[in-house]
């Protein structure tokens, strides 16, 4: 194993002793990380000053889905839910789950959100 | 425990073990790591009933100032330019993104604490005193941008009791900057430890736990920046 700690940031970790599936990732991992999650966020504030774009159907869907890339990229290498134990995973999504769906449960009460079923003609 | 399983929540089953005092536990995983995804778990709800409420509200003062739109009278007795701030807070969101780069790199240096740093570049990224730094230096700047952004908020008419908007959005900007503040305090007591006798592997636990607060504090405000600022 070597011992380049640029290259090779957790290299004295005992794998088989820990039950980690794979190595944490290395420091130009979390550069890149940086990078894309700048990006997008460039991107994300690009968009809200294109009036065009503002006024067409894809605006909040686009920025729902780049603030969701950012959030499990986020949680999958800073948070290292990627490669740490499933125990983590579980508690963290389950809490998370159950808090989207009470999140859109809500808004469906109270009309921020409506399907066509039952709706008035 | 090896400083590896330390860092990453985990026991090794031995005999000899003495993981800080502590027998080892059922799962092999640090008690310590699995409270704070707990506690994540729990702040997730939290910030999910928060977020509700502030959209639930969207649209619904009767008064202004608004997020988005301009106030004219008669609602307003003066016309009121639209009050977010869309550069101040990309600017924020900027650099609270990079103190989760920051911290991330001050717990890849604790745990690297015994390796040899043969060049600069690695001396630089193996030094956690200045990432953590960074990170709460990072993490008082963001605090510093919300700072001014209420106080210009105020300065312009919208407090805790305007409207709708101003209670859930102080609501929830305010618990969110609570937290970036507890968590800038426990990155300064990290600090204090490392000037006072140094971090190295077998504290790596701590940072890491520090680490995922910060990183979900992190998550949140992209969650906020996103549908309270961005989504018109």
């Amino acid at each position: 194993m070597t011992h380049d700690p640029v290259h090779q940031p957790h290299s004295t970790v005992d794998h088989a002793a820990m039950g980690i599936a794979k190595e944490h990732p290395t420091w130009s991992t979390y550069w890149k990380v940086a990078v894309i999650l700048t990006l997008i966020t460039a991107i994300e504030v690009w968009i809200y000053y294109i009036p065009s774009f503002v006024a067409s159907r894809l605006f909040v869907p686009s920025l729902l889905i780049m603030s969701a890339v950012k959030f499990v990229t986020v949680v999958l290498f800073y948070m290292h839910l990627r490669y740490d134990h499933k125990l983590f995973r579980a508690l963290f999504m389950g809490p998370l789950i159950i808090a989207a769906v009470t999140m859109l449960g809500l808004m469906f009460l109270f009309g921020k959100l409506s399907i066509g079923v039952g709706a008035p003609n | 425990m090896t400083h590896a399983s330390a860092a990453h929540g985990t026991h090794a089953h031995s005999a000899h073990d003495d993981t800080h005092g502590h027998p080892p536990t059922s799962t092999g995983l640090d008690n310590k790591k699995i409270a704070i995804w707990a506690f994540i778990g729990s702040e997730c709800m939290l910030f999910a009933s928060l977020i509700s409420t502030y959209l639930i509200y969207k649209r619904r003062s009767v008064v202004g100032p608004y997020p988005h739109d301009a106030c004219l009278p008669p609602l307003c007795s003066t016309p009121l330019p639209a009050i977010l701030d869309i550069p101040i807070t990309s600017a924020s969101t900027f650099v609270l993104l990079m103190s989760s780069l920051a911290m991330v790199l001050a717990l890849a240096a604790v745990e690297m604490k015994d390796q040899p740093k043969r060049t600069t570049g690695e001396r630089i990224l193996g030094s956690s005193k200045l990432w953590l730094w960074m990170t709460a230096l990072l993490g008082a700047t963001f605090l510093g941008f919300q700072a001014y952004e209420f106080t210009s908020f105020v300065h312009e008419g919208l407090t805790l009791r305007t409207n709708l908007f101003g209670s859930s959005f102080f609501t929830l900007t305010g618990f969110h900057g609570a937290h970036v503040t507890v968590g800038v305090l426990w990155l300064l007591s990290l600090l204090a430890i490392d000037y006072r006798r140094g971090l190295g592997p077998k504290d790596a636990i701590n940072v890491d736990l520090a680490a995922l607060y910060w990183h979900f504090v992190d998550v949140v405000w992209i969650v906020i920046f996103t549908l309270v600022y961005l989504i018109k």
